[in-house]
């Protein structure tokens, strides 16, 4: 690991004066991305700037019918919250089936979708369940969040507060892990949000995206025999040792099935 | 450098570090707690696992910094004054749940943790709670005997239990 | 099921009892010392530098700048290396070729001086206050390379053209060997009802021990003794290698400790350069230096296992009787020759090509082939497993073609325990074994007659269900040092152990053999108890420190009971006898009437008798004793060397599930029955198999080395890419044992266990995955059966899923 200067604010307002300030400054939250990028010197920023003790940014809350995640919330504690678990159950399964149970004492969602790696979990939720990204300068709708590997919507200053889910219908998410890493080689959550079954697929390709034939199948008949046949494009999808990208794209077809069964079970 | 307190097995410590140190560096390097060890730098052996405020943690994924103010348990400080295993310990060596012993400090503190987190233990929680762990050893056979014998008695002796 | 000795203990730490591990209490405490947690005062820390491609032309190393920066203390190449006459790494095995020329054994250095071959092959090395200011400074050393064309596989190293690893070696071949009779065998196949031919390939494993390689070196100047501390399985074998080859220091001026070690199933066998970098250089910088490795460097520079490719006949006659086996093996010995690399695809590998059977005849031809890689040489099982898959994978498939039960087949081909002992037509004598009997006691267990309900059962699910068996052997606890000799390895193989009775009745014993997960500590002291009929809290066992015990050759191929087990054995009939003879003088009897039993010396048909202990005091007491007979003291040393190899052997039976739609492989039910002769420790004994079995669970649907076949880059280098298996991979198994067939030839009986999970696993698992998917036409799938291999296969094959 590279030195840096090391910055513990307690305000939001602290955080976007640190980070502004600096020339090179990185944001640490769970630090489950992080601390193994700068381990490996991939990353040499002047300065970390932690979020650990800046409690606005911190807990679950229920609002407006919906739910509303800080995002410094940790994965254990989406996993483990009654507020999740009774207006979105299925998330805090997949909560639960982030990395191990270590990283889900450190990792947060913040943290997560800030990264972006294409093979992360809360991305298909954000996408599949119609969520709203809250920033310390704005609101994103989830879809426009999420713009490439490792990429997001986020301006150089601006930080992400929490994230606001609408109540869905029902929910499943299946995920295909890696072999070895346990990351996602394809998640797929299916949801009904607003009246309209929405399918978000993370893993298979560079950042998430929907399924919109699937989603049209399952409009009309939401069952998983309703996906027989349907396959996605493997062009454009990822492509690495433990998984082509034709092989990914059978897997998107089978997890989206499972987990609609997931969601009607 | 940072100055940085906190309570290591049930001692308050304060250290100079450097922003860029690890806990599991302050841990062996500064305390000379060299039970905790390390296995990988992916953060996924477990080796390193100790507790932050009672829940499990890679402490080669955490900056010592970050751990200021907060109580920190390794595999030190979970058996008793006296000597006395605390129950996981014990069922690791009943069961035989170690050979080299280089993963088992990580393995029990996280054994511990899971044991704490579920009402009921089976064998199949068991292998997904040690998702986080890779032993080269055991095959895992006895691991997880020992992880379901540990939690057993962790409920029947909750005074030793708690000596952590 | 559990299993039960066959004969009860004398006590209950005897041999055959389940003795709870002695070591456990330090290991569960966290008060292990492994070499990491040893600091020495005033220690520096070493960064290795290393090569980041698997080809280069080295055409200047610049280290101005990085000797300039914070708290370095001082930056060697291998330039420096050069100039104080430091050899390079020794090869500890000569094999020649068919011609009789030697095989080509390229220089080693621990230090390149102008050319690099493999990624991870070593530069340079910084030394500094503190491990990240040497990290920090190793980014300012400027190397300039010329990167040059890779090869990585052994087919496309021997290919015309190929890039050359080594100057000297031309088409990059090593050594092209041979075992066995070929006119006979090509008699065999002349005369053959059936031929079943077979290609495969033995992936490539990365041992991946979880302690990572480390290693701290330290001169004292005031005595000239230099001292290593390292991660080793045999410090004498290290002491023996560095000292006398690289560095040229006498034995009694290194002292190597190997303190607790975290695993190391072959890969911390041997000599590796980081070892000799410290120890030399603790000398020129007059401080100790510590080096540990990172998990990504432990990926490019601990040697790797296996790296077969292997095309395979096997001919039958029209009853399904083998006739004759023939086999060609190119065997990847990476980029350099590893402490004992040519030794494994030769004499541990074609040597047990009979495997269980009656094979007259045997033809092997083997290729070493040098490759811009990782150095390959043993990992658990080394050389016996891939000849284990070669075997039990053919005569799968040649039963599948005869149409005959997999089961069938092997019995009409199991040499029958009337045989033995047997002489193989590929250099072996098996001393004994009962084949069949650990097939039908597997069967058993694992209720084979009810497979095809289970398959039924699954295929309603929508699964595929599978059943694959392998009846294996190996030879283990190697070897006799004449007959080792006389087949190239450049040193013994016994062991040593000196058993030390103190005057108050306690017992150290000093082994050559070392623990890093056995539980030497348990087991040994098992003997001395048992034997000595004293309790087992006053035994204690020391091992793996030169400067303590009198010599060793340490621990692999399941060899320290059999050969180290046997040492202590000898030590212990001397002092038994030299006890004896102190105890009938004390009794006034003649020594043939004194009877040792249970810790007594008793003159025979009197009650008259005294404890061992009462000896002990009398002979470091000497005031009634034989003095002009014997001297004090009840110390005495032995060093055993071993008649013979010993076998165990066994049947494993898995069953799989497969889940065509995303191919992903469940192992459902998995049995093991072995025999490992007399058995100290049935707990012990059966968390090694459990253990061997996973790694080799590993190989067959997980664990595989991938390099990038252009730019020879490692895309396997950590636990993001290269699958180990964990905890929800696996099942629970079960294991169980004979002890009807103990070793011929050792005191003990034993015949070691320490491989046999990893030598069946593979093949045991690859036979029920074929099994599983034989109904699509699927004869073969090279390992690992990865959820990505087994989709695509059954995408493929030539009958679809949907018309099964």
């Amino acid at each position: 690991m590279y030195a840096f200067e090391y910055h513990r604010p307690t305000s939001l307002s602290e955080v976007t004066g640190l980070v502004s300030g600096k020339e090179d400054a990185k944001i640490i939250a769970g630090g489950q991305t992080l601390i193994p990028t700068l381990k490996q010197r991939l990353a040499q920023p002047s300065d970390v700037i932690d979020l650990g003790a800046v409690a606005e940014l911190h807990g679950i809350r229920e609002e407006g019918g919906g739910l509303v995640i800080g995002a410094t919330t940790k994965h254990a504690e989406v996993a483990g919250s009654d507020i999740v678990r009774r207006l979105i159950p299925e998330l805090a399964e997949l909560a639960n089936g982030i990395g191990d149970a270590q990283v889900r004492n450190r990792g947060t969602l913040g943290g997560s979708i800030c990264n972006n790696d294409p093979s992360a979990d809360y991305p298909a939720a954000l996408v599949g369940l119609n969520a709203t990204v809250h920033t310390n300068k704005r609101t994103i709708p989830a879809e426009e969040f999420f713009t490439g590997m490792f990429e997001t919507a986020l301006e150089l200053d601006e930080i992400v507060t929490a994230v606001a889910f609408p109540k869905p219908g029902r929910v499943g998410y299946a995920k295909f892990p890696n072999p070895a890493s346990r990351y996602a080689t394809v998640g797929v959550l299916v949801a009904e949000v607003d009246g309209a079954v929405r399918v978000a697929v993370t893993g298979a390709g560079p950042v998430v995206f929907r399924w919109p034939e699937a989603e049209q199948a399952l409009s009309s008949n939401f069952s998983a025999a309703a996906l027989n046949g349907l396959t996605v494009d493997a062009d454009g999808l990822n492509a690495d040792i433990h998984a082509s990208a034709e092989y990914r794209a059978n897997l998107v077809a089978v997890m989206a099935k499972r987990a609609v069964v997931r969601a009607a079970g | 450098m940072t100055s940085v307190s906190l309570k290591v097995n049930g001692k308050s410590v304060t250290r100079e570090v450097e922003g860029r140190t690890l806990l599991v560096q302050l841990l062996r390097d500064h305390l000379g707690l060299t039970g905790t060890h390390v296995g990988c730098d992916t953060s996924q052996c477990g080796a390193c696992v100790v507790h932050v405020d009672g829940e499990s943690i890679k402490s080669c994924t955490m900056l010592a910094v970050q751990a200021n103010g907060l109580e920190v348990t390794t595999i030190e400080g979970l058996a008793a004054a006296d000597g006395t295993l605390h129950p996981m310990q014990a069922a690791f060596r009943e069961h035989h749940g170690l050979q080299c012993g280089y993963c088992t400090p990580g393995m029990v503190m996280s054994a511990v943790d899971l044991a704490k987190s579920h009402e009921h233990l089976d064998e199949k929680t068991v292998r997904e709670g040690l998702e986080g762990n890779i032993c080269r050893c055991t095959g895992y056979h006895n691991i997880v005997k020992a992880v379901l014998a540990g939690a057993e008695a962790m409920r029947s002796q909750p005074a030793q239990a708690a000596a952590e | 099921m559990s299993n039960s000795p066959a004969n009860a203990p004398v006590n209950a730490t005897g041999i055959g009892a389940s003795v709870k591990r002695r070591e456990d209490f330090r290991f569960l405490t966290g008060q292990g010392t492994y070499t990491d947690d040893i600091n020495r005062p005033n220690q520096t820390h070493a960064y290795i530098l290393r090569s980041p491609y698997a080809h280069a032309r080295i055409n200047g190393i610049d280290t101005a700048a990085a000797l300039e920066a914070p708290g370095v203390v001082a930056v060697f190449t291998g330039k420096d290396i050069a100039a104080d006459k430091v050899n390079g790494l020794p090869c500890g095995w000569l094999i020649h070729s068919k011609d009789g020329s030697p095989m080509v054994e390229p220089p080693h250095p621990p230090l390149v001086l102008d050319k690099v071959v493999h990624v991870g092959d070593q530069v340079a090395v910084i030394i500094a206050e503190t491990c990240e200011q040497a990290k920090d400074a190793a980014e300012l050393v400027m190397v300039d390379y010329d990167e040059l064309p890779a090869v990585t596989t052994s087919p496309e190293a021997l290919k015309d053209g190929a890039p050359l690893v080594h100057d000297q070696a031309t088409g990059n071949l090593c050594y092209d060997w041979h075992l066995g009779d070929k006119a006979a065998t090509d008699a065999a196949f002349a005369k053959a009802a059936h031929v079943t031919k077979l290609d495969l390939i033995n992936n490539r494993l990365v041992p991946n021990a979880m302690e990572p390689r480390a290693a701290i070196g330290e001169f004292d100047r005031a005595t000239g003794d230099y001292t290593l501390w390292t991660t080793s399985q045999n410090p004498h074998v290290i002491r023996l290698l560095m000292g006398a080859f690289v560095l040229g220091i006498p034995e009694h001026k290194l002292r190597v400790i190997a303190p607790d070690v975290g695993g190391g199933f072959g890969s911390k066998i041997y000599h590796y350069a980081e070892e000799a970098i410290v120890t030399w250089a603790s000398r020129k910088i007059g401080r100790p230096i510590k080096w540990v490795a990172e998990r990504s460097e432990s990926f490019v520079s601990d040697a790797h296992g296996r790296d077969h490719v292997t095309h395979a006949e096997l001919a039958l006659d029209a009853d399904g009787k083998f006739l004759g086996l023939r086999v060609q093996t190119l065997a990847n010995m990476g980029a350099y020759l590893s402490t004992f690399a040519p030794s494994i695809p030769t004499y541990l590998y074609a040597t047990l090509l009979a495997g269980q059977y009656t094979t007259p005849a045997i033809y092997a031809e083997v290729k070493a082939v040098f490759t811009h890689t990782v150095p390959v040489d043993a990992y658990r099982g080394a050389g016996r497993p891939e000849a284990c898959y070669l075997i039990e994978r053919i005569v799968e498939n040649a039963a599948r073609e005869l149409g005959i039960d997999k089961t069938e087949l092997r019995r009409r081909n199991f040499i029958p325990p009337s045989a033995m002992p047997y002489d193989t037509p590929v250099a072996l004598q098996y001393d004994c074994g009962m084949f069949e009997k650990c097939l039908d006691q597997a069967l058993n267990l694992i209720d084979y007659k009810g497979f095809p309900a289970r398959k039924a059962e699954a295929k309603a699910r929508g699964k595929l269900r599978g059943i694959g068996l392998a009846s294996y052997i190996e030879a283990c606890g190697i070897a006799p040092s004449n007959v080792a000799g006389a087949l190239g390895a450049r040193a013994g193989l016994y062991e040593s152990g000196e058993v030390r009775f103190h005057p108050t009745g306690s017992v150290t014993v000093f082994t050559g053999s070392h623990s890093h997960g056995q539980s030497h500590e348990t087991t040994f002291a098992q003997l001395v108890s048992d034997r000595f009929g004293i309790p087992i809290e006053n035994v204690e066992i020391v091992h793996g420190d030169t400067s303590k015990v009198p010599f060793g050759m340490g621990t692999y191929g399941s060899r320290s009971l059999a050969v180290g087990g046997s040492a202590i054995s000898k030590a212990m009939d001397k002092v038994v006898n030299k006890a004896k003879k102190i105890a009938a003088h004390m009794l006034e009897a003649a020594e043939t009437d004194i009877v040792f039993e249970q810790g007594k010396f008793t003159v025979a048909g009197t009650d008259r008798s005294l404890t061992i202990g009462d000896v002990a005091l009398s002979a470091y007491v000497p005031h009634n004793f034989p003095l002009d007979e014997l001297e004090p003291g009840l110390d005495e040393q032995a060093f055993y060397d071993p008649k013979n190899f010993t076998y165990p052997n066994g049947t494993q039976i898995a069953e799989v599930e497969i889940d065509p739609e995303t191919g992903v492989v469940r192992i459902e039910k998995f049995v093991a029955v072995d025999d490992f002769g007399r058995v100290i420790n049935p707990m012990v004994v059966e968390g090694q198999v459990h253990g061997g079995i996973v790694q080799g669970i590993g190989q067959a649907l997980m664990e595989n080395c991938v390099y990038d076949p252009q730019t020879g880059q490692l895309l396997t280098g950590s636990y993001m890419d290269y699958c180990m298996p964990r905890a929800d991979d696996v099942p629970s198994f079960i294991v169980q044992y004979h002890e009807e067939a103990p070793c011929t030839h050792n005191p003990l009986g034993v015949k070691g266990c320490g491989e046999a999970g990893a030598i069946g696993g593979s093949a045991t698992v690859m036979n029920a995955v074929v099994d599983a998917l034989a109904d699509l036409g699927i004869k073969h799938l090279d390992m690992p059966a990865t959820p990505l291999r087994v989709w695509r296969a059954i995408q493929d094959a030539s009958v679809p899923l949907a018309a099964e």
